[in-house]
């Protein structure tokens, strides 16, 4: 094995040209526990732990522009009114040790079904900023997952910045494990209202092959809330829309039994998350002036 | 490969370190510093807990290469750090921290049940958190302890008056499965209430 340590963002890019076996490492969380176990020798560790950039995030006029290294303390402590659905999310991340060093860039890159950042990046939407020495390319992070544990990235490329729309409305984040702490999600679900465009975007974790949105779920709660006026209004959100948005959101699940639950409680799980953390959301965008910041 | 870092405040060098190894390992193994626990491997218990450039993390998940350079406090070196930090920091001297032989050779020499009087003296053995933990009956195994401790004083570094959430969330990444955190609880409070009498005192 080999240990590259770059210097610089552009010395980082030439050792992934030159050695595109070479694993990424920044805060370990996924990298170490294969290595420790043995059931992964990469030949190369490409640890960019030294690359500044990735460390800095920037909010901007339209997204929060996240390097991949920042992990989820600052992400928590720093942008919970730009992004409270994502630090609701970081806040779920296993540990305060864990979260100390870990980064969106490293759950994207392991692209885990049950990445505890995934949900709530669908829910706000968001870009990946992927670059090689041939170039840049933007992800829409909808085009992201490509399947367990896959994603769209090339064997040359890292992953550099996540841009994340700024929240224009409430967000929630709802996961479901056997602990408050140190848990790998059964299932979660994150939710966005985005009251400039009159639309509601979700995610889902943990229930699929990949990190999903609830499609039909958001069309037909979008339509809903428009026939009814309720965007105007700010009327309480009546329990058969609730329902049949739920009932969606429960049917866009794909999930597998295995050691954190079945699939049947996952689609259940889903269906609840989906009616609380719309209720939750709803609420908070009928309180008009109160805070955007996550609740949880 | 050869590593170079601060381990306690002084410079330590690990030769001969794999590339895959973590620093728990070389800590452990390379160094002779077995205060930092080895148990899950995988971040979940907090055994391993050590501060790396200040910030508390699980050294089993860190990659030796990734502490080049850097500086690494663990269980052994608790006590000088503490005691540097409660007198205003930086190292005049050149002669803080805590040597490898130094460490090798801790041990718990508490200053015997405290009953929050007096202030410990200036060379203490034992940080205000190992003093409470012993104090407060919170060490029953003592494996995760050495963790703990070192989350527990960062803690206290970073919120000198912790609620009782913030003290169960600082300390969510260490398990025990000996005590039902209770004592850990009880221990952590005193040694915030022991800290705060002291800042009043000075």
């Amino acid at each position: 094995m080999d240990f590259l340590r770059p210097a610089s963002w552009e010395e980082a890019l030439a050792a992934k040209a030159e050695h595109p076996t070479a694993v990424p490492i920044a805060g370990g969380t996924d990298v170490m526990v294969e290595i420790n176990f043995d059931h992964r020798r990469p030949e190369y560790l490409l640890d960019l732990n030294r690359v500044e950039l990735l460390g800095e995030w920037e909010v901007g006029e339209e997204d929060v522009r996240l390097g991949a290294s920042v992990p989820y303390t600052r992400i928590m402590e720093h942008l919970r009114a730009e992004l409270p659905g994502l630090a609701l999310a970081s806040h779920t991340v296993a540990s305060p040790q864990i979260r100390n060093r870990g980064g969106v860039g490293g759950n994207l890159g392991t692209a885990s079904p049950a990445g505890d950042a995934h949900p709530a990046l669908l829910a706000a939407g968001a870009e990946v900023e992927v670059e090689s020495v041939r170039g840049t390319r933007f992800i829409p992070i909808d085009a992201f997952f490509t399947g367990v544990k896959r994603n769209a990235l090339q064997p040359d490329e890292l992953i550099k910045t996540i841009h994340v729309k700024k929240a224009d409305g409430p967000q929630q984040y709802s996961k479901v494990g056997t602990r408050n702490a140190m848990v790998i999600a059964v299932c979660a679900f994150g939710i966005a209202l985005h009251p400039e465009t009159r639309t509601v975007r979700t995610g889902i974790g943990s229930a699929a092959p990949t990190p999903v949105r609830a499609r039909e779920a958001e069309e037909f709660l979008n339509a809903a809330l428009e026939e009814g006026g309720f965007w105007d209004s700010g009327r309480i959100i009546t329990p058969s829309i609730a329902k049949q948005f739920a009932d969606l959101a429960s049917a866009a699940c794909n999930p597998i039994d295995d050691v954190r639950g079945t699939a049947r409680y996952r689609r259940h799980a889903v269906g609840i998350m989906a009616r609380r953390t719309l209720g939750w959301t709803w609420e908070q965008y009928r309180g008009g002036a109160r805070t955007l910041e996550g609740a949880a | 490969m050869r590593v170079n870092f601060t381990v306690n405040g002084r410079p330590q060098q690990a030769d001969d370190v794999w590339e895959g190894e973590s620093l728990l390992y070389v800590l452990r193994e390379r160094l002779g510093l077995p205060g930092s626990k080895n148990a899950c491997e995988q971040g979940e218990c907090g055994s391993c807990t050590v501060r790396l450039d200040g910030v508390p993390v699980c050294s089993c998940l860190v990659a030796a290469g990734q502490v080049e350079g850097r500086e690494v406090v663990t269980v052994e070196g608790l006590a000088e750090y503490a005691r540097q930090r409660a007198e205003g920091g930086s190292c005049a001297s050149g002669a803080c921290g805590t040597t490898l032989d130094e460490a090798k050779g801790w041990s718990a020499r508490g200053a015997g049940p405290q009953t929050g009087e007096g202030a410990p003296s200036p060379r203490a053995a034992l940080s205000p958190v190992q003093q409470a933990f012993i104090d407060a009956g919170a060490v029953q195994c003592g494996f995760c302890t050495p963790g703990l401790l070192v989350a527990a004083d960062e803690m206290l570094e970073r919120n000198p008056s912790p609620t009782d959430e913030d003290i169960r969330e600082a300390l969510s990444g260490n398990l025990c499965r000996c005590t039902g955190y209770e004592k850990i609880l009880d221990a952590v409070r005193l040694a915030a209430a022991r800290q705060e009498r002291q800042g009043e005192a000075v």
